[in-house]
């Protein structure tokens, strides 16, 4: 992290990183998907999801192929992220009320339940994880090409 | 009742570090402190003495369960907390390239 | 009395954050206090926000670090340093004892009035079908709120992305590839 240099960190840290970052990955998805059901919910898997994406910068340096991913896209999705919860508020209209709980309730302790929640916490997750890496990479990417002054 | 006496201590030890340190990192540091604070008072409201955390089990009826509600307003604040740190943060360092120190008396120039 | 310890322990570490010259130091300071509210949410029964404090407080030093790297400051005493000392400890003196009487009015510790929350404890469960109370507040009950979070937190992206772009970037880096 120090200097952050192109190559990134040593070898050692760039073998256990292949197989960490899949499994941060993994973890994170788990807990937004079950976020009815347990602890956890939008936010803390959205964060979880950036925390795995920013691991592997930080181990693989700047000439990442992850790094590549320009500021537009990651802004895209970002705003994809939000639109999406939007029009799942919108939704409740088709029962009367502004983000009203429209879907079919279920059963509890199953996954597919609880009306539009989950789809609720997808959304949220997708907007904070990919809007918390775009800061990242504010902060780290565009400092390498200034002091020129 | 010196629980909540404590908390206000530590929110009055990120007020001084915001009224009087030259460094503004350290004021940045002093308005996440006072973050904390106010998060952890809130939700010592809502704790029940030998309560349960608010989650349902299966075959089980649960009776005193701990307030939800200062829960739900709190899990929103810390996210937008970070959210605050980040964006001051960034200004920190617009300053630096700008003005070559973090000195907050030395950064009076109104021109330029 | 878990809690009376933590909370001594959150005050020292703070103290050493905020008073330490070197800047990494106090970045690891703001980083205990952190860590600690984390097991002072596990102690009061909130394991949401014990998950959501733990992974926000690592990406908040990350953040951190990444400023302060080889930047520090050197002290310097100058003026009417003792005259403002004392006047912003006689202010927070006469705030906490303000603060000590106000704190009387309020119910014990461990004893809530909980009079809103009934009507979501009892039909929770059965109105939303989520069996995580907490979610079923912040996106059934209340995701206007939830809304509202959503909307700030776009701002400070936008509002990071804006301050941090540099004109002209294209032209330096063709210049270092000549």
């Amino acid at each position: 992290m120090i200097d952050n240099p192109k190559n990134g960190m040593s070898l050692l840290v760039k073998t256990i990183t292949r197989i960490t970052v899949g499994l941060i990955l993994l973890f994170g998805i788990y807990i937004v998907l079950h976020g009815h059901l347990s602890p956890g919910g939008g936010f803390a898997g959205g964060v979880i999801v950036a925390l795995s994406l920013v691991h592997l910068i930080l181990a693989f340096g700047r000439e990442a192929k992850v790094a590549k991913i320009s500021m537009n896209l990651a802004s895209n999705l970002e705003s994809l992220g939000a639109l999406m919860f939007l029009s799942v508020a919108l939704l409740g209209f088709l029962g009367g009320t502004f983000f009203l709980n429209v879907l079919n309730k279920g059963l509890p302790f199953k996954l597919f339940s609880a009306g539009t929640i989950p789809f609720s916490n997808i959304s949220i997750s997708i907007k904070v994880g990919v809007g918390l890496f775009a800061i990242f990479l504010a902060l780290i990417i565009l400092e390498g090409t200034k002091r020129k002054r | 009742m010196t629980l909540y006496f404590l908390c206000l201590v530590l929110f009055c030890i990120g007020l001084y570090g915001v009224l009087r340190k030259r460094n503004i990192v350290k004021i940045i540091i002093g308005i996440g402190i006072i973050e904390y604070s106010m998060n952890l008072f809130f939700v010592l409201l809502g704790y029940k003495l030998h309560g349960r955390a608010p989650i349902d089990a299966q075959n089980q009826d649960i009776l005193n369960m701990v307030d939800p509600i200062p829960q739900a307003l709190v899990l929103t604040s810390i996210v937008i907390g970070l959210g605050i740190t980040a964006l001051l943060i960034s200004i920190a360092i617009r300053i630096y390239d700008k003005y070559g120190t973090f000195d907050i008396t030395k950064i009076k120039r109104l021109k330029g | 009395m878990e809690l009376h310890l933590l909370l001594l322990f959150m005050i020292f570490a703070a103290i050493v954050a905020v008073e330490v010259k070197d800047l990494l130091s106090s970045v690891i300071g703001v980083g205990a206090v952190g860590f600690a509210l984390c097991l002072a949410f596990l102690i009061l029964k909130a394991p949401d926000l014990a998950i959501t404090q733990l992974v926000v407080e690592i990406l908040c030093l990350i953040i951190l670090i990444r400023a302060t790297i080889n930047k520090d400051l050197p002290l310097v005493i100058e003026g009417r340093w003792v005259f403002n000392t004392f006047a912003t400890l006689a202010f927070v003196a006469v705030f906490l004892f303000f603060a000590f009487h106000a704190l009387k009015e309020l119910p014990s510790f461990g004893d809530p009035i909980m009079s809103v929350v009934k009507r979501y404890i009892a039909q929770g469960k059965a109105e939303t079908g989520a069996v995580n109370l907490v979610t079923a507040v912040i996106l059934d009950f209340r995701a206007y709120d939830t809304l509202g979070e959503a909307t700030v937190l776009f701002a400070s992206v936008i509002g990071i992305m804006a301050v941090l772009r540099r004109p002209g970037r294209k032209k330096i880096e063709e210049k270092n590839h000549d």
